[in-house]
């Protein structure tokens, strides 16, 4: 479960002590390379491994030779990354959105921060430009997908349920079912979630990260994953500056520090503020995949 | 970081390879994890014990390995330990480190009753 949210199976435990990692005592015959990735359930390997094919094949490994009848400990040598699955996923949507020319951001931030609103506001801004689709992600409800729909443009909603993020599969999914047009924009409002969403790429082109001055400046500092993982931040709800003491420069100067890349928009989605910066970017950041396609 | 998603990523690279090894049982799983690496170990082993009911894996332990950080400080031009990502650099207090190893989680072995003989 997720230690932030409390996702996931089962109740959340507090305070639960890490088991100590059982020792393996079996006796270890040599590595053994496996592939890289697995074959289809229902396909065999194939006899030869392909010239040009990035698998090693199972089929290449040494022979085994057992005690027929007799279970042994083997030590099969794997080496694949966790989260491998959902990386070959979201390159497949990267090549997909690239073949279309349809230009697709993230946008991920703490429960509230905007994002929705943000969204219509800038479909509003986009209209008669360019199209833009949306792809909804929350726990539950289609609440966000119908105020997009609200703004005349298609949207989809995915409910993860007790899932605290989208992933790749989930997106590729929704692009098969959402009638994109080449050239448009997609935006993916991911789960509000300041953690989780940073580590699942969905094939987007980037990240964008909201943060309200509503919240505190040192978020950046506390979540920094998500901060280091978004090309964009946008600094939305500028409109309230007056009434609080939330220090802008500071947390822009935090998230910074995090990401010296990152380019930084402040913005009101309620006024309109700032959105000139932030549409000129969509605009130059997109031309060379509407371009390509 | 959503640590049941890793373990439904471990469980799925363990299912592939039985598929494709046709071992019957796994003992352990023995993963490498960086230290740099946004997980949290105490709750995937929860999730890990979890996701694997039902499986080959049922059981199994998990047995983690932790690669020390490592980054690459711009100012100093060298490598450098570091032990929480987006920490200054241990020699200059500089921020501009690059994360070189440490943020890695993979699954590296395991260890399998190899009890199903393969035909070669
Ligand atoms: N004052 C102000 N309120 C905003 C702004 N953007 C969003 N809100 C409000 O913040 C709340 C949460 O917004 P929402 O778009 O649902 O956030 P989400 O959870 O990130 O999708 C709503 O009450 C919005 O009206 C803004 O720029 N200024
Ligand atoms: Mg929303
Ligand atoms: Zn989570
Ligand atoms: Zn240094």
């Amino acid at each position: 479960m997720c230690t932030v949210c409390g996702c996931g199976v089962g109740e959340v435990t507090i305070g639960r002590s890490a088991a100590t990692p059982r020792r393996s005592d079996a006796p270890t015959r040599g590595w053994k390379p496996v592939a890289a990735h697995a074959h289809a359930p229902d396909h065999a390997p194939p006899a030869e491994a392909p010239e040009a094919a990035e698998t090693m094949d199972f089929g290449s490994g040494p022979a085994r030779a057992h005690a027929p009848g007799l279970s042994q400990h083997e030590m099969l040598r794997i080496e694949r990354d966790i989260l491998g699955k959902n990386d070959g996923f979201a390159a497949a949507n990267r090549r997909w959105l690239a073949e279309r020319g349809i230009f697709a951001l993230n946008l991920v931030s703490s429960p509230g921060s905007g994002k929705t609103t943000l969204l219509c506001k800038t479909i509003e801004a986009l209209r008669g430009r360019v199209p833009v689709a949306v792809i909804e992600g929350d726990q539950q409800t289609e609440c966000d997908a119908e105020r997009i729909r609200a703004t005349g443009a298609p949207a989809l909603q995915i409910n993860t349920g007790k899932g605290c993020h989208l992933d790749a599969a989930m997106v590729a999914q929704a692009l098969g079912r959402l009638d994109l047009s080449g050239g448009s924009v997609l935006m993916v409002e991911n789960v509000g979630n300041l953690v989780c969403p940073a580590a699942f790429d969905l094939g987007e082109a980037h990240k964008v990260v909201i943060l309200s001055v509503t919240e505190g400046e040192d978020k950046p500092l506390k979540y920094p994953d998500m901060f280091a993982a978004a090309d964009v931040m946008l600094l939305n709800k500028v409109d309230l500056l007056p009434h609080l003491a939330f220090d802008a420069d500071k947390a822009v100067a935090f998230a910074r520090r995090i990401n010296p890349r990152l380019t930084v928009f402040r913005v009101s989605a309620t006024t309109g503020e700032g959105f000139d910066d932030w549409l000129g970017w969509i605009d130059a950041a997109r031309a060379p995949m509407a371009r390509e396609a | 970081m959503h640590e049941m998603s890793l373990a439904e990523g471990i469980r799925t690279i363990v299912e592939e390879a039985a598929q494709a090894e046709g071992f019957g049982k796994v003992n352990a799983v023995v993963l490498e994890v960086g230290e740099l690496a946004a997980v949290e170990l105490e709750s995937l082993r929860f999730c890990f014990e979890v996701v694997m009911q039902g499986t080959l894996a049922e059981g199994a332990a998990l047995t983690v390995e932790r690669v020390a950080g490592v980054g690459w400080c711009m100012s100093c031009g060298e490598s450098v330990p570091i032990k929480a990502l987006y920490d200054p650099c241990p020699k200059c207090g500089s921020y501009q480190v690059q994360p070189t190893d440490g943020t890695q989680m993979r699954v590296k072995a395991l260890d399998v009753d190899g009890a199903v003989e393969r035909a070669e």
